[in-house]
């Protein structure tokens, strides 16, 4: 039994995507903690079972015994799954805990999904398709929203995933440790290829990084070819890959002077002013991360999902002082990539 | 439900062990019934409450553009049919068809009158483009998102409309067997069980008319 | 028909009446539990073609037999057909509407003409369904998710308003099982003296009564966004694409326990009949089903963890999820207690049984993975969920189902089918599931999406086992086809009670008389009271 249960094991020790990430290592505890409690209750049940059916099958006159129940056993049986089950929910809590709240200096690039494709949107303005590059060893956030359908969000490596909404934020996060290419899936069915929306994860060293920064174009074929890529399996390459382009990685301005523009050219200034003084809105000065008080006596924070709704239907909260009805709908006026831009801008103004 | 049927006598269904049972086991089925149509109007309730937390102003806005004096008529012609429905089910107890008849009558009348109201409502609405969500196009409501208002409105209350509709069926066919003097003391389910269901039909209506109509 | 009429022990429901007419125009529940079986068996074989299909497609990467926009059609009507014409009214509708009756010792349902109604309504409603394939055919996967089933181009409304008409039509079948269990029980079976099938069936009912309106409402409201537009699940228009999975998944969790419950059922009666004892813990098992049946209806966030749902509400749908394994596990001990020490005979309907308590456990334990919110995270969306929900689905309703049909068969037709191929077919099916599905756990591990009409290479291997897992499946269903239309044209005459259980249904001739008892049933024992002569072998 026991080398069988060595031999199930080391079978599935190769079923499980490398750990890019520290908290893909907190995942693969959790996970291995389930299968072998899973594997304790199947192979229990299956001996008991085959145990059974050996020793009481039909025998000439041997009778069974006449049993209704056992309210000790049944006490036992009910009591230990619950106390399992219930190391289960809180382990899962706390690993879930980890995994969806991003540290406050986590890098953000905006991820704007469509069908079929993944646009990738960075601080300093750059733009990219279907391939992300991020930084080794440094928490970045993905701020993700769609252009039309449901879709998904999924890096096997670093067990993260999520939904990504029309008309609705949603984030992932993770610190990369291993350097190279990950391979990113849309895991929300989204119609005709969405099989095919498939996007590269590059995690880049420092030097890198900088280099990506400073515009140069990254040589993936070179990156994928590294030796010095440690723990990097290629069966999460996405080797015979739908081709991906190449991206624009040379951006000239930033997001947040992207966003000055737009807030210029859909006359967003004439009534919010940037340094604090009043006019027919609110400023936008500190506006990002304050405490918002309503017309109708609510409060709220004001962060991305309220900058958001407040540029498309202002009049969804309106702020106490304000006269409701002065700021026309701009839903459908912005693409993903201007919201995201102003709604940096605003931010930056601190 | 019996296989041989003669007017103004009715046979036990064969599998029931008395008449009792197979009352009580229609009854049951109806309440059962009624048990179904309230998680079904349930998830419309649900769609109505998130349209009011997350958009107060709007629906606030919107209602003005609703008739209360129109849903209060209505209420009015629904809760009275109540009442007849309540006389046509406590004659059929005591057998009296006659009276079973008259009282029905008086239901279906009253149920024209709400379905006469609503139809004036509903061109009205059509007239001045109070329309569900795509098509939404009254200038004078600017609220926005004003078209979701009209989506939960049209569809909570033209599924009731609906059932009223059904309803009047259903006691049109009563009254048909109440004139062959089919009921007595001993056999009137049909006549309980549509009162149930009537009743219920007007509970919904007490529930849409201030929450679409008189809002906040 | 008159009241208690001895009747010759010849006369049954099958030659009572002749012609099709008096099938159609049947009140009787046998025989409308008989039209129920064919049309869904019908069914389970256009759904299986599909099934082969999707298979076959992705025994290579790259798009290999069809192209990716059929592919999405086949999964969407592979699944849309498995749920709402298959696996929902298999059990109870078909093997339900024969047995329900029969095991009360009652001459019909409470509602006949509703019964044969639930039929009518269950095939317009497929038929609508279907139609959907001869226009453009339908792309939105059986969840029917916003937007995207707003946007497509395909025929999404006819399957919708074909599922909404099937959901009346299982309310009529609930609706008819609760009251019949309710008024028309023999005399002496009190509540703690009913099989555990109709406890199951109880309970199944009561979820069909409580949650299928709300799916109704939702596939009505999702119809009325394609055909006005609406705009309540459309985020274009300011509606929330979320609060679709919100209803959605309120009637579709439950509805996982409408396919599952009954087959439960099935096994806590075939377990203790073939082993000769009385079933372990019979209050225990009922109670179970309750408790899976309560809380089935407060769980659905649990198909939400990574939909957009507050970190609070998956906190609380994680918390109570993990509640559905304590019960679950208690019924699954609760075999395992009836075969210890019993006499265990290894006839068709036990090997199925056997297999339904191995898969459904693994089903269930891989479950936990998905409760589990860290866990579910990377799992959810992936063939891990693909292969969990068969081992629920096919591997326990399924084989619950098969067990049920070789157990009932005998009963219902009057003969009785060879063993050893029987048995072949039950090994065949076993494996073959194992085989298809278990690779399906380790490629959503490794992260391959569900849904995909082409994937990377490095999952071919295990995507091709798992194609040829689907082989074998497909040749065990072939012979179980087959030796079943044999043992009706040419089977040995079945004997009125071949497995020597206490149940009533088998104190009456087989097949058994129009109006189902040649006399009145009274009960006096337990339906699991196997004590001396009546522990004897079968």
């Amino acid at each position: 039994m026991t080398l069988f249960f060595a031999l199930v094991a080391s079978a599935f020790a190769a079923t499980v995507p490398v750990q890019g990430t520290d908290i893909a290592g907190a995942w693969d505890v959790l996970y291995w903690f389930l299968i072998y409690v899973s594997a304790f209750f199947v192979f229990g049940i299956l001996a008991a079972m085959i145990y059974f059916a050996v020793r009481y099958r039909r025998q000439e006159g041997k009778r069974p015994k006449f049993i209704e129940g056992n309210t000790a056993v049944e006490i036992v049986w009910t009591v230990i799954p619950t106390i399992l089950v219930m190391i289960m929910f809180v382990w899962g809590w706390v690993v879930y805990k980890k995994m969806i709240h991003a540290p406050l200096n986590a890098l953000e690039i905006r991820v704007i999904g469509k069908q079929w494709l993944w646009q990738f949107v960075y601080p300093d303005g750059k733009q990219s398709i279907n391939d992300l590059y991020v930084p080794l060893n440094r928490p970045v956030k993905l701020i993700m929203s769609s252009e039309d359908v449901l879709h998904g969000f999924f890096i096997p490596n670093f067990r993260v995933k999520h939904d990504v909404v029309p008309g609705m934020y949603t984030d992932v996060w993770f610190e990369a440790k291993i350097p190279g290419i990950h391979q990113i899936f849309c895991t929300e069915y989204c119609g005709a290829s969405h099989s095919g929306m498939l996007a590269r994860l590059l995690v880049l060293k420092d030097d890198q990084w900088k280099e990506f920064l400073g515009g140069k174009k990254i040589d993936i074929a070179a990156l994928s070819s590294d030796p010095t890529f440690p723990g990097f399996r290629a069966n999460m390459l996405g080797e015979g890959m739908p081709a991906v382009s190449q991206g624009d990685a040379s951006a000239p301005v930033s997001l947040v002077s992207q966003g000055k523009t737009v807030a210029q050219s859909k006359g967003c200034i004439a009534c919010h002013s940037a340094d604090g003084s009043k006019m027919t809105g609110p400023t936008w000065k500190g506006l990002a991360g304050s405490t918002r008080k309503f017309a109708d006596g609510s409060e709220g924070k004001a962060d991305d999902a309220y900058l958001r709704e407040s540029i498309e239907n202002s009049a969804a909260k309106i702020v106490a002082g304000y006269p409701a009805g002065q700021m026309p709908v701009y839903k459908g006026l912005f693409t993903e990539v201007e919201l995201a831009q102003v709604i940096e801008y605003i931010k930056s103004l601190k | 439900m019996g296989s041989h049927e003669v007017a103004g006598e009715h046979q036990v269904a064969h599998h029931f062990k008395s008449a009792l049972d197979e009352f009580e086991a229609c009854k049951q089925a109806m309440w059962i019934f009624l048990v179904t149509e309230v998680l079904f109007f349930s998830g419309l309730f649900v769609a109505y409450t998130v349209l009011r937390v997350f958009e107060p102003e709007m629906v606030k806005a919107a209602h003005h553009f609703l008739d209360w004096r129109l849903g209060a008529l209505n209420t009015v012609f629904l809760i009275t049919s109540s009442l007849t429905m309540a006389f046509a089910v406590s004659a059929s107890q005591r057998g009296d068809n006659k009276r079973v008849v008259r009282q029905l009558i008086y239901t279906l009348i009253l149920a024209c009158g709400f379905c006469v109201v609503k139809i004036y409502e509903y061109s009205h609405k059509f007239h001045d483009k109070l329309l569900p969500g795509a098509h939404f196009g009254n200038t004078e409501l600017t609220a926005n998102k004003a078209g979701l208002f009209f989506s939960v409105y049209f569809v909570m209350t033209g599924i009731h409309a609906l059932h009223v509709v059904i309803g009047m069926g259903v006691i049109l066919w009563v009254i048909l067997r109440a004139r062959k003097n089919e009921f007595s003391p001993n056999y009137f389910t049909p006549v309980e069980i549509t009162g149930l269901y009537w009743h219920f039909v007007d509970l919904v209506w007490i529930y849409l008319f201030p929450l679409l109509y008189l809002v906040g | 028909m008159g009241h208690g009429v001895a009747l010759a022990h010849g006369d049954n429901y099958i030659n009572h009446s002749k012609g099709l007419k008096s099938w159609l125009n049947t009140l009787d529940h046998k025989r409308i539990g008989i039209m129920y079986l064919i049309a869904i068996l019908s069914f389970f074989l256009v759904g299986g073609i599909f099934a082969m299909l999707i298979r076959l497609n992705l025994f290579s990467p790259g798009s290999t037999l069809v192209s990716p926009s059929k592919y999405n059609q086949l999964f969407t009507y592979h699944g849309a057909i498995m749920v709402f014409m298959v696996i929902i009214p298999m059990i109870p509708a078909a093997i339900g509407n024969m047995v329900l009756p029969m095991m009360l010792g009652a001459k019909d349902v409470a509602f006949p003409r509703w019964n044969l109604a639930s039929f009518y309504v269950y095939l317009s409603g497929a038929a609508i369904a279907c139609a959907s394939l001869f226009l453009n055919g339908v792309d939105t996967g059986w969840t029917f998710y916003t937007p995207y089933s707003i946007r497509t181009s395909t025929s999404a409304v006819w399957v919708l308003l074909g599922a909404f008409v099937m959901g009346f039509s299982s309310i009529l079948t609930g609706l008819n099982f609760v009251v019949s269990i309710h008024k028309l029980r023999a005399p002496g079976m009190g509540w703690g003296k009913m099989p555990l099938f109709l406890w199951a069936l109880y309970g199944t009912s009561v979820i069909q009564i409580l949650a299928t309106p709300v799916l109704a409402i939702t596939l009505l409201l999702a119809a009325l966004e394609r055909i006005v537009g609406i705009g309540i699940f459309d985020p274009a228009l300011g509606g929330d694409p979320v609060l679709f999975q919100h209803f959605f998944w309120f009637y579709s969790h439950p509805a996982v326990y409408i396919m599952i419950l009954p087959a439960m059922g099935v096994i806590s009666e075939v377990v203790p009949v073939f082993s000769r004892k009385p079933i372990f813990g019979y209050t225990a098992i009922a109670m179970a089903t309750f408790g899976i049946a309560l809380v089935s209806f407060v769980v659905w966030g649990h198909h939400m963890f990574v939909s957009g749902q507050s970190e609070f509400a998956n906190f609380l749908f994680s918390l109570i999820t993990m509640f559905v394994a304590i019960p679950t596990g208690v019924k699954v001990f609760s075999w395992l207690g009836t075969m210890y020490k019993g006499s265990l005979h290894f006839h068709a309907p036990m090997l199925y049984a056997i297999g339904f308590i191995f898969v459904f456990t693994i089903g269930g334990m891989t479950g936990m993975f998905l409760a589990t919110l860290a866990t579910d995270v990377h799992l959810t969306d992936t063939y891990f969920v693909v292969a969990h929900f068969h081992y629920v689905m096919v591997g326990g309703s399924l084989l619950g189902f098969l067990a049920g049909l070789h157990y009932w068969f005998p009963k219902f037709s009057g003969k009785m089918y060879a063993e050893t191929p029987a048995m072949i077919a039950a090994i065949l099916i076993n494996v073959g599931f194992n085989v298809t599905f278990f690779p399906q756990f380790i490629l959503g591990v490794l992260g391959m999406p569900r849904r995909y009409a082409d994937y990377l290479p490095q999952f071919t291997t295990l995507n091709r086992v798992s194609t040829v897992g689907s082989w074998i499946i497909a040749a065990g269903f072939l012979l179980v086809l087959f030796y079943l239309i044999h043992a009706l044209l040419r089977g040995k005459k079945a004997s009125d009670n071949p497995w020597k259980a206490l149940t009533l249904e088998w104190q009456s001739p087989s097949p058994p008389p129009h109006e189902n008892f040649l006399v009145e049933p009274v009960v006096t024992d337990g339906p699991y009271d196997y004590r001396g002569a009546k522990a004897g072998p079968i």
